[in-house]
Formats: structure tokens, C-alpha cells, sequence
């Protein structure tokens, strides 16, 4: 934990858990992570790896019966995992804002955009009804909605799904939060438009110092955008690091089949690889190190213990072989 | 929107005209009203006589059309069995019959969406399931059970509340309501419970699921996202998107409650137009069965229209005409 001062979400040994009947499910386990303001963590990882429900426990809105399981959520120097229920949803919005994949179906439709807005500001800022619209069109305008003032009072079905996104995001940034969970946040847009949403999402973020939780599968989309990557699977952080460092030299062998199976990193037009087998169910996880079973080096070690732990500072890949020996 | 209203108007007439019609049909095989209305010494002129006179020699469609023609003069002829205008008979008894149905529509909307609501918020609470296996009750006991029990529990064993009758009345000029003295207002108690109590529960169960599904969309957890009230988040985004298809059930159960009124009158001795239906019937009063049949479903008919026009109210997507105009 290098600048504290500078740290806006910093996550400790932090894990989930499911009760089912068949046991216990930890989708998300031992997770450390730390984003500094203005700085942009890519979370990418396969469906199912974990990405999400860590988006959804650091804004607190687990859907039960999933609680948090251990470890220790930081925000801005306060802890944050252990509020109670009234507490925690005055973060939410004040202090982290969060983005939905799917701009059509995260708005209600029945209510026009500007009541959204307003009603949004109004709960976090000590504003009266005018001075809420006012800073609501304000927001409007500045994630470039023409004629911000006069489609205050549409309704979603009036916007297209870019335009709808630039809502989404006008809403999670109104009151101005410190950190911002976007999950997927372009998945469901045309090509064409998700430049112009990440590249909104990095404007406003870098004026205002937001530091961004960006999760998506889309390793384009984490090149263009973030500082950092992480990489989950099966619910842990296999490799964390500067994007530049994880997207050139990967270190874990699971992010190395990553990136040779994505066609922006498969260099000229050989053949993508693709990793053997699929992602274990979190019911039946793999004794050992989760990704042992299709791994390439994996050893006899990998099958018997789990992966080491990562240390954040060096920002290396949690496994037996990080250090590049392949014994 | 008014070419919709139109549209709706014209075939609501249309509907008018054929209930009537298979109203009309239906009555020559109830009986024959002159049996009724002339002693044991007729002889076979007297029976022409007061058929003609009646109207019952002509054929069925010229009975069908003459009965038309002085209904929109608002002329539903004399009762056979009061001899007097059946539009007194009615307006008489009609306030008794609306206001029975009003407090049971009242009871039955207010109950019955703040139940549904709260088994839909705390779906797995125990208040909750106790009221849903409660409403069991409610959705399978036949009315004229239900007002049984009511009148023995409270009626007969406590004592606290009356049995039959409407209690005093006040004349207001235009109505007599009940609701005005102590009396008429115990009265309507166990009438209004019986009679609603079926709508209650379906309404209920209606918006507890509605609001099941609701809760679920992704704009609920936008909503949470951004650090809405839970009041907010229920009432104002959640309950407002289980409307339509409430309000389509509300509004034929309302039709149903004036219609099937007639079961709890009976039960309860309410001097209503149920009751005065049940009475026709047993004495063949034509032109009585026929006004009420014809006001049935003219009420039937105008909830329909009210219910669609609302609609229009409460989805802004149905509204074609604001599309794209952005005002």
C-alpha cells in the first residue's frame, strides 16, 4: 500500500460466500486489490470468474443469500464491508457510482430521465429542487447529450442505447463519487459506440480524479482504457499488474492462454490458441491451485497446493512458477 | 389518443348492443312473467290482453328493439311485479348496491396492494408467510361461505356487528347512503369484507408477484446503485412498473364486485340491486332483469374504457404521439 493518501478503494483478503445446500460456494476469495485516484483497474476475467460479484460486494448490493465472507473493504482511508444497511446506501451514489451493461433495461422507464436525475441528486447533495435540475442538466450536458435542457423531461425509450449510457453514467457521476464500479459497462453497445463511452468514462474520470473499476471480458476494450489489470478466475486474482506489463509479458499461464486467444494480442495472422476445457464449476473446484487441470506446466505441487498468494507491490501472478522457472 | 378513445367508444357500444341482445334472447326461456302477474282465475282473453299490452306477442326482435328505443330515452319500462318505472325501482336501490361496492373495491385495492407489496419485501419472513397462506383462504371459499362465517363469528357469537339490512340511511337528495350514520356504517362492515375479500386476495397475490418480478429488473438495482431510499426504490421505481397489469385485473374485478354483488346481498339481506336481480328472476320482471343486465355492462364496459385510457397514463412508451418530440 504504496501513497495511501492517494488510494480510493483498496480491497484485503476479501472473499464471498454462497451457502447452498450442497455447501459452501466462494465465488470471490482472497481478493486484494488497491485503485488510486484517477486510475482505472480493468477486472477482466471468463463469465462466471468472479468479476461482477466483487463489483456488486464492494457497492454492498450482494444479492442475498451471498454475504461477505472475511477480509476488509477500504474506501478513501474508511472501512467500509462492515456498515450497516442505512450507512452503506449513502455510499452508494455519494461515494461510488456504478454502471450497468445494460443501458436499456438500468433505467425505469416510466420515469423521465430528469426525475432520475433529480431524485438522485437531491438524496446526496444539499440542494433544493431547482438547483437539482439545474446540476441536473448540467450533467446531461457534459456526457454529451445535445440539447441537454430540452431532453430532460424525455423518457428512456426516447434515447438510443448510446445515448441511454451516457445517461446511465450522467447518473452514476451526479454526485460526484470518488470511485466508479463499471461493470461491462459497453458489452451491450454497438462496436461504433463503445469507443465513444470509454472514452467518456476516461474523460470524466480524469477531470474529476475518479478512480474507475472497470470489469469486462473485453481485452480491448482493457488496453484502451486501464492502468492496471487484473485477472480473475474461478473467484481469485490470478495475475495483477500494470496493463502494459499483463497484456505484453503475461506471467501466469492462465492469462498467457488469455492473451493468445484474444486477437488483439495474437500477433499476425496465425491461428488463435484456445485453452483446453472450461472453467471449473465453483461447486467442484479443483484441489490445488483452480486452473491445475488445464494448465500447461502444471506440476504435481499445483494439484496438491493452492496457488501462492500475490504480493501486491510486484504485481506478479499468483502461481508456483511466477518467477519464470518451469520446475 | 382521442382516435383511440373514439375507436374504444364505438366498440363498447357495439358490446352494449350484443349483451343486450343475448340478454334479450336468454329471457324467453325464464318463464313466462303473465303466469306470475295474473291470479288462479284468468281466463284466456285476460292472458292476450296483458300479453299485448306487454308487448310479449310481438317477436323477439321488435321486443329487442322497442326495449332500445326507450333505454336511450332513458326508459326502461314498468315492472311487472311493482308496477311502477323500472328506472325508480333501480335508482332506488342502485346507491345501496355502489356504495357496497365502493367500500369493497376501497378495502380490496388498499389491502391488497400493501400486502402484496409487503410479501414481496420480505418474501421470506415469517408475517409474510403466514399472509400468503392466509390469502389461500381467501382465494378459495366461496363468498356465500365466507359471509357466512363472518355473520356467525361476528353477528351471532360476538354480537359486535349486524347481520342483515343496511342499518339508517341518509337521503341525500341524489343518493342514500349508509355510510353517513353508525348503523349503516356496522352494516356495510361484513358485506364489504365478504364481497372484497376474494379481490383482496387476488389482488395480492397479483402485485406480490408483479413485484417479485419487478424487483428483479435491473433498474431496481440502478436504483440501489445510486443510493435511493428503500421507500424510493419500492414505491416510486418498483410499485409504479407492477401497475398496468394490475390495473387491468383491478378494474375487471370491479366490474365483478358490482356484478356478483348479487351472492353477498342475498347473503345479507342488502336492499341492493343484486338483490332486487334475484327477485326479478323468481318472478320473471323482464323489463327489471333487462335494465339491470344493461347497467352491468355498461359498467363492465366503462371500466374497460377507463382501464386502457389509464394505460396511457402510466406508461410513457404507449404515449406514440410524445415520441422523439422530447417535450
Amino acid at each position: 500500500m504504496n501513497n495511501m493518501g492517494e488510494i480510493v478503494l483498496s480491497v484485503r483478503d476479501f472473499g464471498v460466500e454462497i451457502p447452498t445446500r450442497q455447501g459452501i460456494l466462494r465465488p470471490v476469495d482472497g481478493l486484494s486489490l488497491d485503485i488510486a485516484r484517477g486510475k482505472i483497474l480493468g477486472v477482466v476475467g471468463e463469465s462466471g470468474a468472479g468479476k461482477s460479484m466483487t463489483g456488486n460486494a464492494v457497492i454492498g448490493l450482494l444479492d442475498p443469500p451471498a454475504h461477505v465472507a472475511g477480509g476488509e473493504i477500504w474506501l478513501n482511508g474508511k472501512r467500509i464491508d462492515n456498515l450497516n444497511r442505512e450507512r452503506m446506501r449513502k455510499i452508494r451514489g455519494k461515494e461510488i457510482g456504478m454502471v450497468f451493461q445494460d443501458p436499456l433495461t438500468s433505467l425505469n422507464p416510466l420515469l423521465p430521465i430528469g426525475d432520475q436525475l433529480v431524485e438522485t441528486i437531491m438524496e446526496h447533495l444539499p440542494v433544493d429542487k431547482k438547483q437539482a435540475m439545474e446540476k441536473a442538466v448540467a450533467a446531461l450536458d457534459e456526457v454529451g447529450i445535445p440539447a441537454a435542457a430540452q431532453r430532460i423531461g424525455s423518457y428512456p425509450h426516447e434515447f438510443s442505447g448510446g445515448m441511454r449510457q451516457r445517461v446511465v453514467i450522467a447518473l452514476a457521476l451526479c454526485a460526484e463519487p470518488s470511485l466508479v464500479i463499471a461493470d461491462e459497462p459497453t458489452t451491450a453497445l454497438d462496436v461504433s459506440v463503445q469507443a465513444q463511452i470509454i472514452s467518456l468514462l476516461k474523460r470524466m474520470c480524469k477531470e474529476r480524479g475518479t478512480a474507475i473499476m472497470l470489469i469486462t471480458h473485453d481485452m480491448g476494450v482493457i488496453a484502451e482504457t486501464a492502468d492496471e489489470v487484473a485477472v480473475m478466475y474461478a473467484g481469485r486474482m490470478v495475475e495483477l499488474g500494470p496493463v502494459r506489463d499483463v497484456l505484453t509479458s503475461p506471467t501466469h499461464p492462465y492469462t498467457q492462454g488469455l492473451m493468445a486467444s484474444t486477437p488483439l494480442a495474437a500477433k499476425g495472422n496465425k491461428r488463435l490458441n484456445q485453452i483446453e476445457g472450461a472453467m471449473p464449476r465453483l461447486d467442484n473446484l479443483p484441489q490445488g491451485c483452480a486452473f491445475h487441470p488445464r494448465c500447461s506446466i502444471a506440476k504435481d505441487k499445483c494439484k496438491i497446493n493452492p496457488a501462492p498468494g500475490m504480493d501486491l507491490n510486484e504485481g506478479r501472478a499468483a502461481c508456483w512458477f511466477a518467477d519464470g522457472t518451469k520446475q | 389518443m382521442l382516435a383511440f378513445t373514439i375507436r374504444r367508444a364505438f366498440q363498447s357500444l357495439i358490446v352494449l348492443l350484443v349483451v343486450g341482445l343475448v340478454a334479450f334472447s336468454m329471457f324467453n326461456f325464464v318463464g313466462d312473467p303473465v303466469d306470475n302477474m295474473l291470479g288462479q282465475e284468468r281466463t284466456g282473453a285476460d292472458i292476450e290482453r296483458l300479453r299485448t299490452q306487454l308487448g310479449l306477442d310481438q317477436p323477439f326482435p321488435v321486443q329487442y328493439y322497442r326495449f332500445l328505443e326507450g333505454a336511450v330515452q332513458g326508459n326502461f319500462g314498468i315492472s311487472y311485479r311493482q308496477g311502477r318505472p323500472v328506472s325508480d325501482v333501480i335508482s332506488e336501490r342502485i346507491a345501496a348496491t355502489l356504495e357496497l361496492a365502493m367500500v369493497s373495491a376501497i378495502l380490496a385495492i388498499v389491502f391488497g396492494v400493501a400486502l402484496g407489496v409487503f410479501t414481496a419485501i420480505r418474501r421470506n419472513g415469517w408475517a409474510a408467510n403466514i399472509i400468503m397462506s392466509l390469502s389461500l383462504i381467501g382465494v378459495s371459499l366461496p363468498t356465500f361461505l365466507i359471509g357466512i362465517l363472518l355473520i356467525y363469528l361476528f353477528a351471532v357469537e360476538l354480537g359486535w356487528l349486524p347481520s342483515f339490512g343496511r342499518g339508517e340511511t341518509v337521503d341525500l337528495g341524489w343518493w342514500r347512503t349508509g355510510l353517513l350514520t353508525e348503523s349503516g356504517r356496522k352494516a356495510i362492515i361484513l358485506p364489504a369484507i365478504t364481497l372484497g375479500l376474494y379481490q383482496m386476495t387476488l389482488i395480492m397475490r397479483l402485485v406480490r408477484s408483479e413485484m417479485l418480478e419487478v424487483l428483479r429488473q435491473d433498474y431496481i438495482r440502478f436504483a440501489r446503485a445510486r443510493g435511493l431510499k428503500d421507500r424510493s426504490v419500492y414505491f416510486r421505481h418498483a410499485l409504479k412498473n407492477t401497475l398496468v397489469p394490475v390495473i387491468t385485473v383491478t378494474g375487471m374485478q370491479l366490474g365483478s364486485i358490482i356484478a356478483f354483488a348479487i351472492i353477498t346481498e342475498t347473503v345479507f339481506q342488502w336492499p341492493g340491486v343484486g338483490l332486487l336481480f334475484i327477485n326479478a328472476i323468481r318472478f320473471v320482471d323482464i323489463p327489471v332483469m333487462a335494465a339491470y343486465l344493461m347497467l352491468i355492462s355498461v359498467m363492465f364496459v366503462s371500466i374497460n374504457l377507463v382501464v386502457d385510457l389509464l394505460y396511457f397514463a402510466i406508461d410513457p412508451r404507449l404515449r406514440a404521439d410524445r415520441s422523439g418530440s422530447g417535450k
